[in-house]
């Protein structure tokens, strides 16, 4: 209740709100209700599609928090995305069971492939969901933590950092694409069957799905208001711009980009588990540095330092992708970069700020 | 080892004639609040502190002069610990090791530091800004359930009288006058309670009145709080400085009252050039 009578003070952020809670229930529930032929009727595709988009905002929403308030550009998180996205798929391989080519109850398709015997020490449990669920938000935030712990006590900041995140989830997706590593190499994992026990093919299940995401993204976003709006809050938003002197207020620095960085990583990881099941697959693919320099994009398209910018900008930005790759093919990239080009240049505010300096001028 | 420090344990132990020792608090029995013995720094070979010994007493406010590379900023980034020096030793007390410390340690313990240039956070209010530096738990998890309590608040509203902010205390500290912004870091470090004030150039950029009113600020807080303050302008160390201390090269020249040290012909030499 509290963080929503935060969330109302702006009204930015209650249309964002609202428009939110009403795309979760109303395009599952339309989904579910109406018959196939009516103009109510989303497709299997179209809900997917916009439940792929959610995710993604709350990847760009987490990033926000990072980059936008704590100022730390990382280009890596991406890396956590795919980390909570493999832990997830790791569940639904092991439910697809005897189901699988090769028909082998425990061990998924590409160990048997690899002439596997046994299945790996690290993909014990991950046939419990709890257990999935929790190695969700644990990888990535283990993976985070050591990763900050080391880069902000040595105090590397600025470029320099941006440089090494890169460089983590490069050195990730080369690692993921080696078959030894038993996570699917270059093929990742796919071809799933069930979730909790229901196909995941399913309507129904995909709408539960889409929901969750909206549910997440929404709870996220309240989260991530409130924390902006704490004592820490400040605090970090004061690191992003004077670091020095908040250290001679006596605060440790490096623990409060720890906590931040771990805290959004962990919401990239639950971002990253909602998508895999909708769309079906996760590979290496995700850990390219490309992928991570695209959510960096959609933040700075939307606003930084917003956090619904983050939401908004993820948003548009991947319908564009949708519409335009189906248009020009390879065109995209160029589109993006030239998009990149123009936010930093025209829009240093983003999408958000654009419309705020609209309203205003119209008020004047 | 120095045999008569072994005496002297051994004295103590036997005959309990020496007071207790509590780990990390602050003793302060000897008079200084401030040791700094023979502490060299230098940068690509150029000495920015060369063997330089300094002594601060409790409850004092002494002013650090000398020309453009004497060394000043240098011996404050040194004392909060932004940088080590290459030799020597520097003792908060007699026996908190302030180069064992780092900066937030450091500013925890008590010394705190105004910067040269006003480093205010723009983005948060001018009451964000003091709430920030309020003395309290620093620790991420407390930070983030963090609530001001009616007293701390009522403090915050001192500190804005004192600093004369109350009626800015809403504004984003970003549009503050440069003036107002030097008092709002005063504000800052008031807010720390500090043992110890470091203050840099505090009056740069400040109206006659705004130089006036920092006097009296800086007057009234000796006694409650060591301070040091750095500053260029004379007239204004004539005003508020009981003791001078003159730095060159990284090393102090002389040390006394205004007077003496205006008198003292190297220090005439020093900043007329011989």
């Amino acid at each position: 209740m509290k963080l929503l009578a935060l969330a109302i003070q702006d009204k930015t952020c209650t249309t964002v709100l609202m428009v939110l809670a009403a795309v979760t229930v109303i395009i599952p529930l339309c989904n579910l209700i109406t018959p196939v032929d009516s103009p109510l009727h989303f497709s299997a595709y179209t809900v997917s599609l916009i439940g792929k988009y959610l995710t993604f905002a709350l990847l760009g929403l987490s990033l926000d928090l990072v980059w936008g308030y704590c100022g730390i550009l990382a280009l890596g998180h991406g890396a956590f995305f795919t980390l909570g996205g493999y832990a997830m798929g790791m569940y639904l391989m092991r439910q697809i069971g005897t189901r699988g080519v090769y028909s082998d109850p425990i061990l998924p398709d590409f160990m048997v492939f690899l002439n596997w015997k046994e299945l790996p020490w690290y993909w014990y449990g991950f046939d419990n969901f709890g257990f999935a669920l929790l190695m969700v938000i644990l990888a990535p935030g283990i993976l985070a933590f050591v990763f900050g712990w080391l880069a902000f006590r040595s105090r590397v900041t600025g470029v320099y950092l941006s440089i090494i995140t890169q460089a983590l989830t490069y050195a990730l997706l080369l690692a993921f694409f080696r078959n030894e590593m038993g996570f699917g190499g270059n093929n990742g994992l796919t071809d799933f069957k069930d979730i909790l026990g229901f196909n995941i093919q399913s309507e129904a299940v995909r709408s539960v799905l889409f929901f969750l995401s909206g549910l997440a993204l929404i709870t996220a976003f309240l989260l991530c208001r409130w924390i902006v709006s704490t004592k820490l809050g400040r605090v970090v938003t004061a690191i992003r711009d004077q670091e020095s002197r908040v250290r001679f207020l006596g605060y440790r620095v490096e623990m409060f980009k720890l906590w931040i960085f771990v805290f959004a990583a962990m919401l990239a990881g639950i971002a990253g588990a909602l998508y895999v099941p909708q769309v079906g697959i996760i590979n290496p693919s995700e850990f390219s540095p490309l992928t991570s320099l695209e959510i960096v994009i959609w933040v700075a398209m939307g606003g930084r330092g917003t956090l619904y910018g983050a939401i908004i900008g993820a948003v548009v930005v991947n319908y564009s992708k949708t519409v335009l790759t189906g248009l020009l093919p390879d065109a995209w990239l160029y589109i993006l970069g030239g998009l990149f080009i123009v936010v930093t240049l025209l829009l240093p505010d983003g999408i958000v700020g654009l419309l705020q300096r609209k309203i205003r001028g119209q008020s004047a | 080892m120095n045999p008569f420090a072994e005496n002297v344990l051994d004295r103590k132990g036997k005959h309990g004639t020496g007071a207790l020792l509590v780990e990390g608090a602050l003793d302060t029995r000897h008079g200084p609040i401030l040791y700094l013995e023979d502490v060299s720094v230098s940068f690509d070979g150029f000495k920015a502190l060369d063997n330089l010994s300094l002594y601060i007493d409790e409850g004092e406010l002494r002013c650090l002069i000398g020309p453009n590379g004497a060394g000043k900023t240098t011996l404050m980034d040194v004392i909060t610990g932004k940088t080590r020096p290459d030799t020597g030793s520097v003792f908060f007390g007699q026996t908190i090791d302030l180069l064992q410390m780092d900066e937030p340690a450091i500013a925890q313990a008590g010394i705190c530091r105004k910067f040269q240039k006003p480093s205010v956070f723009d983005a948060l209010s001018v009451f964000e800004n003091l709430e920030l530096a309020l003395k309290t738990d620093k620790s991420t998890w407390k930070t983030l359930f963090f609530r001001l309590t009616a007293e701390q608040r009522d403090r915050i509203d001192d500190v804005l009288v004192t600093i004369g902010l109350t009626a800015c205390a809403r504004q984003r500290a970003g549009i503050l006058s440069h003036g107002q912004k030097q008092w709002l870091e005063i504000g800052m470090l008031l807010m720390q309670e500090p043992k110890v004030m470091l203050v840099d150039e505090p009056i740069a950029g400040m109206t006659h009145q705004e130089v006036e009113r920092t006097a009296e600020l800086l007057l009234s807080l000796q006694g409650k709080h060591s301070i040091v303050v750095v500053e260029h302008d004379m007239e204004f160390v004539r005003s508020i400085a009981r003791k001078v201390t003159v730095l060159h090269e990284g090393s102090v020249l002389t040390e006394g009252t205004m007077d003496e040290v205006q008198n003292d012909p190297r220090v005439i030499q020093v900043y007329l050039g011989g």
